[in-house]
């Protein structure tokens, strides 16, 4: 069956996450993608929404933080205050699932400003819960799309710290949570480096070229020395994850990102 | 103990020039009629405090309402930008607006060290991050047991907090459930509580552990059905998605937005359903 690079992007994120793990969801993609996990080889995997819904299970992509089905098919809905205080501080997160606005080599992200703070030329929606996911849960994954935009050599801003200059940079100013482990784009899959925590091209999609790749990068981009090609989204994940979105659309009467 | 009164009235009362207000709701119940009748009656410079600014506060901001904004996330919810809020901050259109920025675990600190009496609220929080450098109150403190440096954020206190309930009695006892949010934090931080109702009931009879707030902390309780729309009320109407989506083209143009708000919002409103209303109103443009 033929895909879609947004397709590719959503099943190899999903493939991420392990049956079983407690997830943090950030809306849009990352939301996409645990869910499409969920239905497919992760059915035990707990979603947590930062708005209260603990072990969410929705039959159709919210397009909120806090839909009513959210709760609805929770184990138990708590405050934000709780979600964030208990269960996120308190170390209770295998996985942060973030999307981001920017990212660079060292995949901290900006979603603050694009510009200067105080005269910004395009002001983003800000942190809300993400700075707090990044530093504390087990491990990050970040799913977006890969444009000269968002893979940027410079943030204007950092909002949510990855591997902030590199090496044991998290360790050296005490965050407790493992960071980034990967990033998934439309093009392939990023891995910090071992050492020196860059970012390195380790997967990349059928049919993508390595210069299309190279070309959508703000910085020069390291590739792993074996660089492997991304298995091809079977036809059991492209029809549950068309089912999805198409249950999607027509609940919301729009297409859910 | 909470007075039943019209909602016209107690904004009147109990929302004045440059309070700092926390109209509070995390997607679900958020005070949208309360937030329009403080349009309506062109209060001015308010310090809104709100983890998500929404709809409602674009609103708010493009009617000149502000003249600062607390919060954590500012974008409409699964569509793109608050139009508004980014022509105020990026263009000072209608006026300028300070911004005061903070993350949301630092916002859910502030509120319930503001219920909870403290000075300052405390987490595990911003390391590394530029928000401190752009907001001069997130400081750091050493735990004094083990030498860990924490964030530390000053607790919010608002003058008043503006929440929307499902359901409250005939003496003002107010019971919300589903996604609850920060308003039980936000009312026990303020000094005085607006709170929109879909009903008034002669008896609550919320099960045991269920979120009340009781008569005594809340100042006002106004009937207000449909009040949270176009954001939800479970039990009685689902979010309308699709008025998120048309308030992307409403609120792009300084023009557009003016006309929408003059026919929709300041135009007398009278006794309506809320919700029916708008839903009426949607289905015209």
């Amino acid at each position: 069956m033929d895909h879609s690079a947004d397709e590719i992007m959503t099943v190899s994120a999903a493939r991420m996450l392990r049956n079983g793990a407690v997830c943090f969801v950030g809306i849009g993609l990352p939301s996409k993608a645990a869910n499409l996990a969920r239905l497919t080889h992760a059915p035990d995997l707990v979603l947590i929404y930062e708005s209260g819904p603990i072990g969410a299970k929705p039959s159709v992509l919210p397009l909120s933080i806090g839909d009513g089905e959210l709760c609805t098919t929770a184990d138990t809905t708590v405050s934000t205050a709780e979600i964030f205080t208990f269960w996120l501080q308190g170390g209770k997160i295998d996985v942060g699932f973030l999307g981001a606005a920017q990212i660079d080599r060292f995949a901290n992200i900006n979603t603050t400003v694009i510009g200067d703070y105080d005269r910004p030329t395009v002001r983003l929606p800000g942190a809300g819960g993400a700075p707090e996911i990044a530093g504390s849960a087990g491990e990050v994954f970040i799913v977006l799309r890969q444009t000269q935009k968002t893979f940027v050599d410079r943030l204007d801003f950092v909002t949510s710290v990855g591997h902030g200059e590199g090496g044991d940079y998290r360790k050296r100013i005490g965050l407790l949570g493992g960071g980034p482990a990967a990033v998934i784009t439309d093009l392939g899959i990023l891995r910090p480096h071992p050492t020196s925590k860059e970012l390195t091209l380790t997967n990349i999609h059928p049919g993508v070229a390595i210069d299309q790749v190279r070309a959508m990068t703000g910085w020069s981009l390291s590739f792993s020395s074996n660089l492997e090609i991304t298995p091809a989204p079977t036809s059991e994940e492209l029809a549950v994850l068309r089912d999805l979105e198409q249950r999607t659309a027509t609940a919301h009467g729009v297409t859910a990102v | 103990m909470a007075r039943i009164l019209p909602l016209a009235d107690a904004v009147t009362e109990l929302v004045h020039d440059g309070d700092q207000v926390a109209c509070e709701g995390f997607t679900h119940l958020i005070p949208f009629a309360a937030g329009h009748e403080i349009i309506r009656q062109e209060k001015k410079n308010l310090t809104l405090v709100r983890m998500t600014p929404d709809l409602i506060y674009d609103q708010m901001i493009g009617m000149g309402v502000a003249s600062k904004i607390v919060f954590s996330w500012g974008g409409n919810p699964g569509v793109g930008s608050l139009h508004r809020l980014r022509d105020a901050i990026e263009r000072q259109w209608p006026s300028s607006l300070a911004v005061e920025e903070l993350s949301h675990a630092g916002m859910v600190q502030a509120y319930m060290a503001g219920a909870a009496g403290l000075p300052f609220g405390i987490l595990r929080g911003f390391t590394g991050t530029d928000l401190p450098k752009v907001n001069a109150r997130i400081k750091s403190i050493t735990c004094p047991f083990t030498g860990e440096s924490l964030a530390a954020i000053p607790a919010i206190r608002p003058d008043v907090a503006v929440i929307h309930a499902q359901k409250a009695d005939r003496l003002g006892n107010v019971l919300i459930w589903g996604i609850i949010g920060v308003q039980k934090e936000a009312v026990l931080a303020s000094k005085r509580a607006l709170v929109t109702v879909e009903e008034i009931v002669d008896r609550l009879e919320p099960p045991p552990n269920a979120c009340v707030l009781p008569s005594w902390v809340v100042s006002a309780v106004c009937l207000a059905p449909g009040g949270a729309y176009p954001s939800y009320a479970q039990g009685y109407y689902d979010r309308d998605n699709r008025f998120y989506q048309l308030w992307d083209k409403v609120s792009r143009s300084r023009e557009e937005f003016l006309h929408w708000m003059k026919i929709n919002v300041l135009a007398p409103s009278g006794p309506v359903n809320f919700r029916e209303k708008f839903s009426n109103l949607e289905r015209v443009a």
